[in-house]
């Protein structure tokens, strides 16, 4: 629905919401991402797998602009974040949503006033309208109506990250980044939580980078996996295309013996 | 550029079509556009009745759960008054945002309860003075629990934790000097300087030595330090210790079988009675210092006759006299400060509150400990 878009094109024709080129991140002597090249596509899932430590979420704080990076340049929506002016990149906050591993709520104030924070501050909404909107998000995302006036200290695992999910759709963003969504949840719960990632992609759009190690998310949601490895992407592709690759990683991972079982 | 995106302004218009009201949405139906949308909606609202209200929203160009939450939100308002709001669309996208919006039932938010003033200051009041009790149950049971804690470290001096000891003592009272040592300097040169513009005046202005000497090091030294020190040390243990716990850090030694006394209060405490003493002596120099030379610079009393009149007006008593109360101002100081950082909860305005609370606490506490002191040391004649 928000295809008036007209960002860069690849030659089949999909737009590019997110093209990394040539990024190299590390810290001190120690390189993390190296010659790192990456596109999102809209109105696709993309999970992102790598052994734990290989940068992954590196890659997301890269991309979102919190880890400096050596060198190489990031588009997000085909602007450049780098030369994006002050109301540039104000504007693309508005429209991106970011889903912290930990949840990163913000602990003084109760899950309403968290959803409600981007809508202040980027929105002047009727204050009947924005109390509707933040319910309407924690039904959404699952979480009973009696959690909107709790705070974060008092919320289950899984709860904050339900709530941090809603307001990571506080805007209902282009561009949504997971870190990890479904870790800590019980299956139930992460099934119905894919089932949303799904639904939100389906009516809104969306668009979804999602880092995980669920296979089953991996399975059911995503369009399209890359997985991260000796400092860059080693391959992406669909999850029977992964089925296909002889890299040892990747064929442990997706034809392991935890990952056989499910089938 | 694809990052600034046009989005159409909403626009909805009434129409009468054969006892019926047509209303044709067209533009962007976003979050952005929802304060818009929000009046549109609210005018077509006070239109009058129609039993049948259809919504076009064929030329809709975007639409987003706000904006759909406002249709959504139409329809139940319309239909509570007995009029059937239908909404014409092609795109099956709309309709299952509009579905996905329809199962929140949300007409009544919950709305935080209010609360009348007069009850809600005497519910204040009675919990301030519960927690005033607690607070002081909390100290005793610390203070129990470290008197357990050093008990057990003299019959097994190796659970003293003497590494531990060492970090603290290296923070609080190493850390502690430059700035400990310029503020007495100054108090000193000021004392000095305004006890010798009135002495002066009579002539009496050797008095000063004697003035700033047993001020000096019976009160001023102690209780500047001890204030230093709880706006220091005292603030970071809070800090420290109340972001450990929001953390689960505490919760974690304590399934380790690890004793938090043990293992994080008794090292800062004991540390923080070792080195108060120290600062309060190293004070007391620096003060003496500045009002020396403030007596040389402006009253004219050369060093040496300031040390021979220090002589006569001191003695060793009156200094132990200040240094004697600096451990018990310290172990009130790192009390309070341990206490306050385990009562922190959750949230990082708990932790702000709580720092400040074991800042306040500790200085009105070492003024409190310091006049007992005084009328002790005055009834036994010190």
């Amino acid at each position: 629905m928000n295809g008036s878009g007209t960002g860069p094109h690849t030659p089949n024709g999909r737009e590019v919401l997110l093209r990394v080129r040539d990024v190299t991140v590390g810290f001190g002597q120690k390189i993390i991402l190296e010659h790192l090249d990456m596109d999102v596509y809209r109105g696709e899932v993309l999970g992102f797998v790598g052994a734990s430590g290989m940068g992954k979420s590196v890659l997301m704080r890269t991309v979102l602009g919190l880890t400096p990076r050596r060198s190489g340049s990031i588009e997000v929506f085909g602007q450049d974040y780098d030369e994006a002016t002050d109301t540039m990149r104000r504007e693309i906050e508005q429209r991106w949503g970011v889903l912290f591993q930990q949840g990163a709520l913000f602990s003084s104030l109760t899950v309403r006033q968290n959803i409600q924070v981007p809508m202040r501050e980027h929105l002047t909404l009727s204050s009947r309208l924005r109390d509707e909107l933040a319910l309407l998000k924690i039904e959404m995302v699952g979480l009973p109506l009696d959690a909107a006036d709790k705070l974060p200290s008092e919320l289950s695992g899984g709860m904050i990250k339900r709530a941090a999910l809603a307001r990571s759709l506080a805007l209902d963003p282009d561009l949504l980044f997971l870190d990890e969504p479904t870790s800590g949840l019980d299956p139930i719960g992460a099934a119905s939580f894919d089932e949303l990632i799904v639904k939100l992609k389906e009516t809104l759009g969306l668009t979804v980078y999602m880092v995980t190690h669920d296979l089953d998310s991996l399975h059911s949601i995503c369009d399209r996996i890359a997985v991260l490895g000796e400092r860059r992407v080693l391959v992406e592709g669909t999850i029977e295309d992964m089925m296909q690759v002889e890299h040892p990683w990747v064929k442990s991972y997706f034809r392991g013996a935890r990952a056989l079982k499910r089938v | 550029m694809m990052l600034s995106v046009k989005m159409d302004a909403p626009d909805l218009v009434t129409a009468e079509d054969g006892g019926s009201l047509l209303l044709t949405a067209s533009g962007a139906w976003g979050i952005r556009q929802s304060d818009s949308c929000e009046k549109l909606i609210e005018q077509a609202a006070s239109q009058p009745a129609h039993s049948t209200i259809r919504v076009d929203l064929k030329s809709v160009s975007f639409l987003d759960t706000a904006g759909a939450w406002l249709l959504q939100r139409f329809q139940m308002e319309q239909a509570e008054q007995g009029r059937d709001v239908k909404f014409i669309y092609e795109d099956e996208r709309f309709d299952i945002l509009l579905k996905e919006v329809k199962r929140s039932e949300i007409d009544n938010p919950p709305e935080e309860p209010l609360h009348n003033s007069f009850v809600t200051y005497l519910e204040y009041v009675g919990k301030a003075t519960r927690q005033l009790g607690n607070d002081t149950r909390d100290v005793l049971a610390m203070l129990g629990a470290m008197t357990a804690a050093v008990t057990a470290g003299v019959a097994h001096p190796s659970r003293m934790r003497p590494i531990s000891i060492g970090v603290q003592f290296q923070r609080s009272c190493m850390g502690a000097v430059p700035i400990v040592c310029l503020m007495s300097f100054l108090i000193g040169g000021i004392i000095a300087q305004q006890g010798g513009f009135y002495l002066r005046q009579f002539g009496a202005e050797i008095f000063v030595v004697d003035l700033s000497g047993i001020l000096v090091l019976r009160e001023i030294g102690v209780i500047l330090t001890a204030i230093m020190v709880a706006g220091r040390s005292g603030s970071a243990y809070t800090a420290e210790l109340g972001s450990m716990k929001m953390q689960e850090e505490i919760d974690a030694l304590q399934v380790t079988g690890l004793r938090v006394t043990e293992v994080l209060i008794l090292p800062r405490l004991v540390a923080l009675m070792i080195a108060l003493p120290i600062l309060v002596f190293l004070a007391n120099l620096a003060a003496l210092v500045g009002a020396g030379l403030t007596c040389w610079w402006y009253l004219g009393i050369v060093p040496y006759s300031f040390l021979a009149q220090l002589q006569a007006a001191v003695t060793v008593d009156t200094a132990l006299v200040g240094i004697v109360k600096a451990p018990f101002m310290a172990l009130i100081i790192g009390l309070i400060a341990c206490m306050e950082g385990m009562k922190v909860e959750g949230s990082s305005e708990s932790l702000g509150r709580h720092t400040t609370v074991s800042v306040v606490k500790s200085i009105f506490m070492v003024i409190v400990v310091d006049g007992v002191f005084a009328i002790f040391f005055a009834s036994i004649g010190f």
